[in-house]
């Protein structure tokens, strides 16, 4: 009866493995951009030391954080259905960053929701030393994990750590770029300079980290890296970094955050470039080695693309219903 | 350490490879205790998800079609409930399915094609679902309309049953595999998917949902008639809260006693699926003839450890486990672990089984017991039974949990019965000194969110009864509640 729904011995279009590449790859996008901006308001909660402040940035937070947090589990699921032995390598291989990084988001969170259930300084710190912790080291030890994956390099390695600090310093110009059009001028004019920083950290660091790449030829990848897709992705990281300093000069916010965002989308394509024909280049698997047979592959793209469709229109509504600057204290829980 | 030890094996654990001072655990041993225990502490919270989403339904349907003072107060204090264990869910169900890969990569590989869609549907269909209207339903009363509130409850509670429905599929088809080859990939032997709607489908699967759903309706019917039963004993003429205890009631009256019926043919099922499961369940070493334990106590302390005729007291019914496993042959076969190289746990899945089964008769009773108060109209006046409701808050969690212990640690040594052990699926590349360092973290971790867990229901009690105007009886150095300022509302 199957068969007579799906085809079994052949995909449903013949570059549908690559297909699916891409659909991992736009989970992970989707993460690193959603749940970056999280991050990023995790890590500039830390500099705000009133109430009114930090309740504006939980306000921010609050609605969309745990269903941007699903995109890792998404990413996690895709993988797993389309390329297992990939899922199996990435998560086997980096066994305590991926179980550092799950505990990191544990704690991320956690605080905001533990702090806001009782009235007292001491719980509200700790759980505030939480989110702030959960919030660094999420996105530190989810970069240090892709870093080792694409470069093949060891956990202490250059290559590793950029890649760890970049994902940091692109979720700081999100989120800083995302406060800044959600929430009043004065705030706004003070994370305007912390995402101006943080941009300018994140270029240099990429800098950096493809020239310690193209040095050291981590992972084979220096070809890669001097080709001209790379240098495209690159140049418009560049143009968008700085032409994002400069929509936030001019108080732009709105602008700012569509450049903003632009960033770690390119993170992520260049991620996908320096992967692929591999998947796994520890192991030189490739995308057509790893990738499950015919008939789990199609049943997978019947049932979960047209529901994937649905998941963002699912997000169109939320940012929809949450949208605007925050008033004072928040949406009214 | 042995009580501790105890909790830790519910992953599967022989008990004599706890004994002695094994400081240094095998990747294996802390692999099964990392997974296990996370398990149970996720499985608390995804309970909760799904047992609260019909409370959570009802309340807002009637909240906002009847704007009654009582259901407005019921409705806000448990999805404070259902917030905060959503939360508590997504942040323990998140390394528990990154586990399939961290510590049992092997399984990850071969079931891959078997599991992996299964679990992206979860993700993609219901746990988004669930995640984004939450977030509606929190923060976004003022924002929607009354039609796109309501609807946004049925969606997170759908979604959660739904989130049920996919890991289920993937749990049955662990239990009794099918619609997939093994073929040879990258040099490894693994499942290849050959037919969808039998794997998906597989024996198990509906006896497993049905189960599994109704024991989470009923431990959170419980948890729900505790703390009910808890604030109409401090507060009696509480209406809101007589009402939530009649409702859980009613639950109780129906999920009880549907428990007990199905898990009854459900067992028989077991027989004909994973006779060795069904054999540690009743201790049952020898082929022959089975009789069925009623009950059982120890008469040695050695039966708690390894539970076998010689050192338990049973009341049994002579050969009806035949009658029962064979559908009516007093005399049929029944095989027994002797006929097995390697057995799960017998004590852990023979005492488990009766734990579980114990308490679903408690539930019954309790059930039938607020059913005539209820019938008399004295439910909320019987300090007896508000207090029994109180203490028996917790044991629908107890049963839940030694019934998934009763399923998952009597389907070893198998991890995919009959395809694949949980020795062969556990990382090659993992060493004890990382097992066991990110076992201990799990432990102290997952144990300090269980203790948060219950203290955030204890300060919303609180919080609701100082609404109520009971005064505090002892003096809560934690909290200060700040005079003439009400925080909620």
């Amino acid at each position: 009866m199957t068969e007579l729904l799906l085809p079994v011995d052949s995909y449903l279009v013949e570059p549908l493995p690559e297909i699916w590449f891409g659909l991992v790859m736009f989970a992970l996008t989707m993460y690193i951009v959603l749940d970056g901006f999280d991050f990023g308001i995790g890590m500039l909660y830390a500099t705000r030391d009133n109430d009114h402040d930090r309740e504006t940035l939980l306000s921010a937070f609050g609605p969309v954080w745990d269903a941007n947090e699903v995109w890792v589990i998404a990413f996690g699921t895709m993988t797993l259905a389309a390329f297992p032995d990939v899922y199996s390598r990435l998560l086997a291989d980096h066994y305590l960053l991926a179980l550092g990084f799950v505990l990191a988001l544990l704690f991320r969170g956690l605080g905001p929701e533990l702090r806001e259930q009782r009235d007292d300084e001491r719980w509200m710190r700790y759980c505030d030393y939480s989110f702030i912790g959960g919030s660094l080291f999420a996105p530190l030890l989810f970069g240090m994990i892709a870093g080792r994956w694409v470069f093949d390099a060891a956990t202490l390695s250059a290559p590793t750590l950029l890649t760890g600090i970049g994902l940091v310093a692109v979720s700081v110009v999100t989120g800083a770029a995302f406060l800044a059009a959600k929430t009043g001028p004065a705030l706004a004019s003070e994370m305007r300079d912390y995402g101006i920083i943080a941009t300018l950290a994140y270029l240099g660091g990429v800098v950096v980290l493809l020239a310690t790449v193209v040095f050291t030829d981590a992972g084979g990848a220096a070809d890669t890296i001097l080709s001209i897709p790379a240098a495209v992705i690159v140049v418009l990281s560049v143009a968008a970094g700085l032409g994002g300093i400069v929509l936030a000069g001019r108080g732009e916010y709105r602008a700012w955050l569509a450049s903003a965002l632009a960033l770690p989308v390119l993170l992520s394509a260049l991620v996908a470039l320096l992967l692929y024909p591999t998947i796994y280049p520890p192991t030189g698997l490739t995308v057509q080695d790893a990738v499950v047979s015919p008939l789990a592959l199609n049943l997978t793209t019947v049932l979960g693309v047209p529901v994937l469709l649905l998941v963002l229109w699912y997000f169109k509504f939320l940012y929809g219903v949450f949208s605007g600057p925050i008033e004072g204290e928040g949406y009214g829980a | 350490m042995s009580v501790l030890s105890q909790l830790l094996v519910d992953g599967g654990i022989a008990l004599p490879m706890l004994d002695g001072s094994a400081l240094q655990l095998s990747p294996e041993i802390a692999s099964r205790a990392q997974f296990g225990w996370t398990i149970s502490v996720h499985i608390l919270f995804a309970a909760l998800s799904i047992g609260l989403a019909p409370f959570i339904i009802y309340f807002t349907w009637k909240e906002v079609r009847t704007d009654d003072e009582r259901f407005t107060r019921l409705r806000s204090f448990w999805v404070k409930v259902f917030a905060a264990g959503f939360v508590m869910g997504t942040v323990t169900g998140i390394p528990m399915s990154f586990q399939f890969g961290t510590n049992f990569p092997q399984f990850s590989s071969v079931a891959g094609e078997m599991i992996g869609g299964p679990l992206a549907f979860e993700a993609k269909m219901a746990f988004f679902l669930e995640a984004v209207f939450l977030g509606v339903l929190l923060f976004g009363r003022e924002r929607v309309s009354d039609r796109t509130f309501i609807l946004s409850s049925v969606l997170v509670g759908f979604g959660a049953w739904l989130s049920g429905f996919w890991i289920l599929v993937v749990n049955s088809w662990m239990q009794t595999p099918q619609g997939y080859e093994m073929i040879t990939r990258n040099g490894m032997e693994v499942a290849k998917l050959t037919d969808p709607i039998a794997a998906f489908f597989n024996p198990r699967m509906t006896w497993m949902y049905v189960h599994m759903i109704n024991a989470a309706v009923i431990s959170v019917a419980l948890l729900v008639a505790g703390v009910s039963a808890y604030i109409v004993w401090k507060k009696r003429d509480s209406e809101a809260w007589g009402t939530a205890l009649k409702i859980a009631v009613l639950i109780l009256l129906v999920s009880a006693p549907l428990q007990a019926i199905h898990g009854d043919a459900y067992g028989r099922h077991v027989e004909d699926t994973q006779p060795q499961k069904f054999a540690a369940m009743e201790a049952h070493y020898e082929t022959g003839t089975a009789d069925l334990h009623l009950l059982a106590f120890p008469t040695d302390p050695s039966a708690l450890t390894d539970p076998r005729a010689e050192n338990l007291f049973t009341i049994s019914l002579p050969r009806v486990g035949s009658f029962l496993a064979s559908g009516g042959d007093f005399n049929a076969e029944v095989l027994g672990l002797n006929e097995y190289e390697e057995n799960p746990p017998v004590a852990m899945v023979f005492w488990s089984f009766r734990f579980m089964v114990g308490l679903g008769f408690l539930f019954i009773a309790l059930a039938l017991w607020g059913g005539y108060l209820l019938y008399r109209g004295r439910l909320s006046d019987s300090d007896r039974y508000l207090k029994a409701m109180i203490m028996a808050s917790p044991f629908g969690y107890a049963a839940l949990l030694t019934g998934w212990y009763v399923t998952e640690i009597g389907r070893q040594p198998w991890v995919i019965q009959d395809q694949l052990t949980t020795s062969e699926a556990v990382s090659t590349t993992l060493t004890a000194t990382e097992a066991t360092l990110t076992l201990v973290g799990f432990l102290v971790i997952y144990g300090a969110l269980v203790l948060v867990a219950l203290y955030i229901l204890r300060w919303l009690i609180q919080d609701e009864l100082r609404e109520l105007g009971v005064q505090e009886t002892s003096g809560d150095r934690w909290y200060g509640p700040i005079p003439g300022v009400s925080d909620d509302d």
